[in-house]
């Protein structure tokens, strides 16, 4: 703690408004805001799990494909085992996507708060 | 023939025009480097998609789907799913807390100057590299399809090379987004056109085309007739090492198109991170359906126009082009060819633009004069000088290879050194409060030399070649290969990752970087400070 006070006495932030010493400056204002640690929590409960997932479904593609090849080269209607599954990866990541977009409305909405409450502070002093 | 120079003609004329009316609105380094950050999602998602797929996708990956079916689908997929890396981890802290290019963000909380100076040589690297694979590809194409034009290699690499400088030189951000706007437009409109085309062939039932697509034959090397399932995995990437090279190409594409500098400096064109966000889905939907039809444009050379008439004509760069014209006629083809140049001048537009803003932006005013420009507009006419001496030198190093340079080689550089020099410290300088300059400095060092270490002495460049290997495929190296990949990525990413982590343990604690930590996790999750969009 003492460290970082030092730190910040040391490098004033480049774009900060500069906070009177020993006054925590707007970024550690905002970073210990509920909705700030609120919406850090939100963003990573999507994006870990989404990252994850993505990560391991896209590599089972290379790896089966590259040694089960026999496996994926079983009939599948009119095409193959290794089509469908390289296929079905366009059509998972357009819904991850689509998930994400669905879930950052709630970070914005977060964003927007904070904005606002940085914004009022700034008109109250 | 001359109606593909007409219709090159027509794509010319339009973009110069646009290129005149962006440069009366590319007053300013906002406006010059960043559109004035005013392009829409749409927009935005268009021009990432138009700076994307490059002619490497659109001929290449229909040329690799003519030729090894299956395993040329394989590119396709990762050229996709990239973008939820783009998507869900660096897109919308990097327009939060960055200003013109990739090293603003990593310069943010570290020491500007060596961070910005290595991820600066990282980001010439790429885009020259890359451009250079792209230079020589045009050449040889453009003579190609203007044949009996009287336009050679040599003409059309300086034709190229002159026109994207002046887009560049002239245009700015503004005039390259455009012109990746329109060329993506035509990219699309052509190839829904060829896959329709392509379809009512087999009467448009599926079944039928993929019946067609497990009965390819044409002649081996020796003469005898082969019948070859195209569906059936395996034809390129063989035993023993094909599977892992598979997974190493997987893991360059994955994570090296997050770390592209010619995409990453696509999101500082849009007003605020929300716009990031959309234009990356825009950019999804359209790069997806592109590369899903590339089934068509493949699997439909490879059945309609088959392997031994496209290795007799041109190669399988010529995958594309040969089939239009093979369902189509000859305006077809022109207007198949002029899309494939359209595809190739905007790549390599946008690529001159990220190269000369890094070395303006981050070289020049910060690495050589600390930060602060000596006189207004200095940073965008240093910027304007660099645009034209890398595309200079691009086309001087094309002409120098020729036309039949094996440099192919070069496009997997560029995603290695992306996936394994950019990436790890993006991610790391975003996420780990620790991680200091000597981190950032030793993985970008690190990613870098082993991208390069590895390429060089894997078999896309050193190989023994018979007396009958043509010149396209003469390994530059007549040696047995060191390091048994082509694609480095899955020794080199785990390279530049361990390089970041060794690096900020030697380097110790670094009190400021940890400090602004806390700014950048603000300023990247809030947007708040962030760079506003320019009034006109």
């Amino acid at each position: 703690m003492a460290q970082e006070q030092a730190a910040r006495a040391a490098v004033p932030g480049r774009s900060a408004p500069a906070a009177p010493a020993g006054e925590p400056d707007i970024w550690e204002r905002v970073a210990r805001m509920d909705e700030f640690k609120s919406l850090l929590t939100a963003r990573e409960k999507f994006v870990i799990p989404a990252v994850i997932f993505f990560v391991v479904y896209y590599f089972l593609l290379p790896i089966s494909v590259g040694y089960f090849p026999q496996f994926m080269d079983k009939r599948v209607g009119s095409v193959n085992l290794a089509y469908l599954f390289a296929l079905s990866q366009f059509f998972v990541a357009w819904l991850i996507a689509f998930l994400y977009v669905r879930a950052a409305r709630r970070f914005d909405e977060y964003g927007r708060r904070i904005l606002d409450h940085v914004d009022t502070s700034k008109e109250g002093k | 023939m001359s109606t593909s120079l007409l219709m090159f003609l027509v794509f010319i004329v339009i973009t110069l025009g646009i290129t005149y009316w962006a440069a009366r609105r590319s007053a300013g380094a906002g406006a010059y480097f960043a559109a004035s950050r005013r392009i829409t999602a749409w927009q935005n998602g268009v021009a990432v998609a138009g700076d994307y797929m490059s002619a490497a996708s659109f001929l290449g990956i229909a040329g690799l789907i003519a030729f090894f079916g299956y395993d040329g689908f394989m590119y396709s997929v990762g050229w996709l799913v990239a973008y939820l890396t783009v998507l869900l981890v660096v897109a919308e802290p990097l327009r939060n807390a960055g200003k013109y290019t990739m090293a603003d963000v990593l310069a943010y909380r570290l020491k500007p100057r060596p961070v910005r100076a290595m991820a600066s040589v990282s980001t010439l690297t790429v885009s020259t590299f890359y451009m250079i694979a792209q230079m020589v590809g045009a050449g040889a194409l453009v003579s190609l399809l203007l044949k009996g034009s009287g336009i050679n290699f040599r003409t059309a690499v300086i034709g190229v090379g002159i026109l994207m400088i002046v887009y560049v030189v002239f245009g700015g951000m503004l005039a390259t987004t455009w012109v990746q706007i329109i060329k993506a437009i035509l990219l699309m409109t052509g190839t829904i056109l060829l896959s329709i085309l392509v379809m009512s062939k087999f009467g448009f039932s599926f079944s039928n085309f993929f019946t067609a697509v497990q009965h390819v034959s044409y002649h081996g090397p020796a003469g005898q007739e082969i019948t070859k399932d195209f569906l059936q995995p395996g034809l390129r990437f063989k035993p023993p090492n094909g599977p892992l090279e598979l997974i190493s190409l997987g893991m360059a594409l994955i994570f090296g198109t997050a770390g592209l500098p010619h995409i990453l400096v696509r999101f500082y064109t849009v007003p605020d991170a929300k716009t990031a966000r959309y234009s990356v889905v825009w950019a999804m939907i359209l790069i997806g359906s592109f590369y899903i039809m590339t089934t068509f444009l493949g699997f439909g050379a490879a059945t309609i126009v088959g392997r031994d008439f496209i290795s007799t004509h041109g190669g399988n760069n010529m995958s594309a082009p040969l089939l239009a014209q093979a369902v189509a006629g000859d305006v077809f083809f022109a207007f198949i060819s002029a899309i494939a140049f359209a595809t190739i001048l905007a790549v390599v537009a946008g690529l001159t633009i990220s190269a000369s803003t890094s070395f303006a932006h981050d070289f020049w005013t910060n690495v050589i004069h600390k930060g602060v420009e000596r006189k207004p507009g200095e940073e965008v006419m240093v910027s304007r000088i660099a645009a034209f001496v890398v595309g200079a030198v691009a086309i001087s190093i094309a002409i120098v290879l020729g036309p039949s340079a094996n440099v192919a080689f070069l496009v997997a550089l560029a995603f290695a050194v992306a996936a394994s020099a950019n990436l790890p410290v993006i991610v790391l300088s975003i996420f780990w409060r620790r991680f200091n300059t000597l981190g950032a400095v030793m993985g970008l060092a690190v990613g870098l030399l082993a991208s390069i270490v590895l390429i060089l002495i894997g078999p896309s460049v050193m190989g023994i070649d018979t007396a009958t290997t043509p010149a396209i495929s003469r390994h530059l190296i007549q040696h047995a290969p060191i390091f048994p990949l082509e694609n480095p990525g899955i020794a080199s990413i785990p390279l530049g990752f361990i390089g970041a982590f060794l690096g900020t343990l030697l380097g110790g604690r670094e009190a400021s970087a940890e400090h602004k930590f806390t700014e950048l996790e603000v300023r990247a999750n809030t947007g708040l400070g962030s760079e506003k969009a320019l009034a006109h």
